[in-house]
């Protein structure tokens, strides 16, 4: 059997803080419509392996390909990557000075020049995707955080994005918000989307992820199928770390 | 409440504040003190203009702000001089705000040398006086580059008043959170988008008390340009008393015009920063 194209190639990546090594030998491959769900304490270096998926951070050695363009520091064609990757923070970073729609709106009309109708339909379509259609000339302050969280995945979609990387997306929500995002996130796998997950939600783990990841200090420890990794992982740190976010 | 033992019963009289503190607190007691304080200033000022044997003139200041002659109305020297300052307060307003916002720029470019200019720069307009800022620029850099009294006064005020609002402008870019340029990086905007589109509109709320304040600033140092005979409020001032000798007067109503413009400006501003503040 072939498996599709690989979207995302990490081979051999370094990142330092200085003298600190926040990245150390990556390598992960995540194919088309694979999704790939990443965990591990925090310091770990998760989110800076994501933040490099996009050009937020760079490198310092080794090889980062995304969708067949090479990521580096000085890339000239980083922004048309940044157009191509969707990224959901966890304090979700919406426009306070813009209402919802022009919040879906202003990407797709300054960066890919889409006249402004053709914005709005899209913008208006995405929002209904999230559920939240009726909530498209409110301002991001005016919203839920979980609604908030919903219009920064719809941002994103709306640029037409091949990848969608999250971010911790439900650490800052209420836990009773935790639920209407996820549930977006699980209709957005089935739609066949690239996706990259940081989280410690288990659940929506086990259900959408074809591949776990487990990091710590900087390393990927782990790399393996739902299955195995929630039955038998290998490592006796992923097993301890399991152990304790699945305590309750 | 009572049986969690923490009530109080109601109504139960608090120790009154001191007597010193409620007799000045009193609303009829301070206006009565402002008056005399006020009453007691101007008294002074009057005997001692009598005292030296000034002729009060009041009734003939009123053409030096309109006159009614045969041809019809017209204004007089004082507002058209207003006028005037405005219009070279506006000027130099304009400019300097796009100086500020390249040095600004420049300081946040994150490149040692833009911002060792942008220092560099700050410093060498800040330690020196306005007035010398103005000779060197009337009589040193004007014959050198040709420019008239007007122009060396409008640089000379904009390249003052950019150091302070470079620093406005810094401080309202720096107040966005470092998430929002994360956010238009991540759908592709350029640093210029990003700026024009996310950041800067969302800094206006936090730059606008400060840039009032550095207009009404701007709108006062403009009358410095009286010392190199530019035709403004000030000179016009001047140039009436040296025809009618009634210099209190006339120093009196040009303040007052001074006065009224800047709070005009003031408490419009404040207006329109409740307009945004209920926006966001």
């Amino acid at each position: 059997m072939t498996r599709p194209a690989p979207m995302i190639e990490v081979s051999n990546l370094d990142k330092f803080y200085g003298t600190f090594q926040a990245l150390k030998n990556i390598d992960l491959t995540v194919h088309q419509g694979e999704k790939v769900v990443i965990c591990g304490p925090s310091g770990s270096g998760k989110s800076t392996l994501i933040r490099c998926f996009n050009g937020l951070e760079w490198h310092n050695s080794g090889r980062l390909v995304i969708d067949g363009i090479e990521v580096y520091e000085g890339a000239k064609d980083i922004r048309e990557l940044r157009q191509e990757v969707g990224m959901v923070f966890q304090q979700f970073n919406l426009f306070p000075h813009l209402t919802v729609l022009e919040n879906l709106m202003i990407g797709p009309m300054k960066v890919r020049k889409i006249p402004k109708a053709q914005a709005e339909e899209t913008a208006r379509s995405y929002l209904d995707r999230v559920h939240i259609p009726e909530q498209a000339d409110k301002y991001p302050a005016q919203l839920s955080g979980g609604q908030q969280q919903r219009v920064a995945i719809a941002r994103s979609l709306c640029m037409e994005t091949r990848i969608m990387l999250f971010d911790e997306p439900t650490s800052a929500l209420d836990p009773e918000m935790i639920n209407e995002v996820l549930d977006v996130m699980v209709e957005l796998a089935e739609t066949g989307m690239t996706m990259v997950v940081v989280t410690h939600e288990m659940g929506f783990a086990r259900k959408v992820a074809d591949t776990m990841v487990f990091m710590e200090a900087g390393q990927i420890v782990e790399i393996s199928p739902p299955e195995q990794f929630f039955i038998q992982p290998s490592s006796e740190r992923c097993r301890l770390f399991l152990d304790q976010i699945l305590a309750h | 409440m009572s049986d969690l033992g923490i009530s109080r019963s109601r109504g139960q009289e608090l120790p009154k504040p001191p007597f010193r503190k409620r007799f000045f607190g009193s609303i009829p007691v301070s206006v009565t003190i402002y008056a005399i304080i006020v009453g007691l200033i101007a008294y002074g000022a009057y005997t001692g203009a009598q005292g030296m044997g000034y002729n009060w003139q009041w009734y003939r200041v009123p053409q030096f702000l309109y006159r009614n002659t045969e041809v019809g109305f017209e204004w007089g020297e004082i507002p058209i001089g207003l006028v005037a300052t405005i219009k070279l307060s506006v000027t130099a307003f304009l400019l300097a705000t796009a100086i500020g916002l390249l040095v600004a720029l420049l300081r946040l470019s994150g490149l040692v040398i833009g911002s060792a200019v942008a220092v560099g720069y700050l410093e060498l307009i800040r330690n020196i006086p306005l007035l010398v800022l103005l000779y060197l620029f009337y009589y040193v850099l004007g014959p050198i580059f040709g420019f008239d009294r007007y122009f060396a006064s409008i640089l000379t005020l904009a390249v003052f008043h950019s150091a302070l609002i470079s620093e406005i402008l810094r401080a309202g870019i720096n107040a966005i959170p470092a998430g929002q340029w994360e956010a238009a990086k991540s759908i592709g905007m350029s640093p210029y988008q990003t700026y024009l589109y996310i950041i800067l509109p969302q800094s206006v709320r936090f730059m606008l008390p400060p840039m009032t304040g550095e207009v009404v600033h701007l709108i006062k140092s403009s009358a410095i340009v009286s010392v190199i005979a530019v035709a403004e409020l000030t000179t016009f001032g001047r140039n009436i008393i040296s025809d009618t000798y009634m210099s209190f007067e006339i120093w009196f109503t040009i303040a007052l015009v001074y006065l009224v413009v800047t709070l005009i400006l003031s408490i419009g501003v404040s207006h329109l920063e409740k307009k945004y503040a209920v926006d966001q």
